[in-house]
């Protein structure tokens, strides 16, 4: 998802684990939450740094597609909504390394993992956004995407990360919502519009199927993180869920998955649809997507020319703090 | 390259009056006046908040989870602070 690929590692079962380990599982299992200066298996600290971190490194680097289209968005109403939008992604990336924190790395930390390329964000965001159109596919299929995974998420064990998921979910619900505004909009407007719109599908349908990362046979490390309730579905229910959700309202839009494969299957009340391509998936996990090498530039870029602001601030504060200390020397 | 991190704050929001300011979560800001602005852009960007408080997280004593049952279990025995534990008749009416 915002969090593909996390590895943690291989289970025990409940009688080769410790007793702290026993007690921790069986706090789990009974739905009770994990706060950060409880006992916690180093693993499952780890695993949760990995996850939340890649999850609000995706939130950060997930403005930058969208931030390519606010200085030409059609209208002034259009700007200023996607602004908004654009600000609540910086404000669940903040929740989220905030919870990240929690767990004993700080978010300089977090950032500079980021930088060198050791922690990942989401493949989804290393394809480009071409026209407008792609505004409203994005809120539409990534957001939408992105909802299906995050909703389960708010029962996970630990606190914060719980906390923070609630927080971006009631937040979440409106970027679906404008981006399926926006396609509306142009599915009913011109030919050209229309063929827009129906492009922009084209391109992120497949890359949206593939936010849930690789299919559950693949995929050998959920066991673990699912009896620790960090994970709450596999990656091929939530794909199928988000097929089965999303097939009727391109339906509703008059347009047409790029899949000739897809199907409604009566027998088990789903779609059948095909695979993305799952080397590309890894080519763009890799480093060799379309537009890896500008969204990493454009975050070490922030990150190296906002360096004499931070310090820069730091310098005001330490000195403000230090003319109220001899303030109050002074008047003693 | 700046290697000095922003403190963090731990944010407290008041929603409406006449509620308590309650935890939020937190933020990191150089000084209190910086973490109030953020706080605002961070926590109240759909009028959450009527107002905000900021604490420095470093500032704040927490009880240790490991203390949990000597500080907390002893008022599971007080049943008797509590109205229910006294049985007063009807005929008295409302208390």
């Amino acid at each position: 998802m915002y969090a593909q690929m996390v590895k943690s590692q291989g289970m025990k079962s409940l009688e080769e684990m410790s007793p702290e380990e026993r007690a921790f599982q069986e706090r789990v299992d009974a739905g009770e939450k994990i706060e950060p200066k409880e006992w916690m298996p180093e693993g499952y600290r780890k695993t949760l740094i990995r996850q939340i971190g890649q999850h609000a490194h995706s939130e950060i680097v997930g403005q930058l597609p969208e931030g390519n289209w606010i200085t030409r968005a059609p209208t002034l109403e259009r700007k200023a909504i996607l602004l908004a939008k654009v600000q609540d992604e910086a404000g669940h990336g903040l929740y989220l390394y905030s919870a990240a924190e929690t767990l004993g790395i700080s978010r300089d930390e977090l950032t500079e993992k980021l930088l060198s390329g050791e922690m990942k964000y989401s493949s989804i965001f290393n394809y480009p956004t071409l026209t407008w159109a792609d505004m409203g596919a994005v809120g539409w299929l990534v957001d939408g995407a992105a909802i299906m995974n995050q909703v389960p998420l708010q029962r996970t064990s630990y606190g914060p990360y719980s906390r923070a998921m609630i927080r971006i979910c009631k937040e979440e619900s409106f970027h679906q919502r404008q981006g399926y505004a926006i396609m509306m909009k142009m599915a009913n407007g011109t030919p050209e519009q229309k063929d827009m719109a129906q492009d922009a599908l084209n391109r992120f349908w497949f890359p949206a199927l593939m936010m849930f990362g690789p299919s559950d046979k693949d995929s050998v490390h959920s066991a673990q993180s699912m009896a620790w309730k960090i994970k709450m579905n596999t990656n091929d229910e939530l794909r199928q869920k988000f097929v089965d959700e999303t097939v009727p309202q391109a339906e509703y839009l008059g347009l047409t998955v790029p899949d000739e494969t897809l199907a409604w299957n009566a027998e088990k009340g789903g779609y059948d649809f095909a695979e993305p391509d799952w080397s590309e998936f890894f080519e763009v996990i890799k480093g060799n997507g379309p537009c890896n090498e500008e969204r990493l530039g454009a975050r070490q870029k922030a990150w190296d020319e906002g360096a004499w602001f931070r310090d820069g601030l730091t310098a005001y504060a330490e000195k403000a703090e230090a003319r109220r200390a001899n303030a109050t020397l002074a008047a003693e | 390259m700046s290697k000095k991190e922003w403190p963090l704050w731990e944010i407290f929001i008041r929603g409406q009056h006449g509620l308590n300011h309650r935890h939020v979560g937190s933020l990191h800001a150089p000084d209190a006046e910086m973490a109030l602005r953020n706080a605002r852009d961070v926590y109240t960007r759909r009028k959450e908040g009527v107002s905000i408080w900021v604490v420095e997280s470093r500032q704040i004593t927490a009880s240790s989870p490991s203390e949990k049952g000597p500080m907390f279990d002893p008022a599971e025995s007080k049943v008797y602070r509590h109205p229910t534990f006294f049985d007063i008749p009807d005929e008295v009416g409302h208390m």
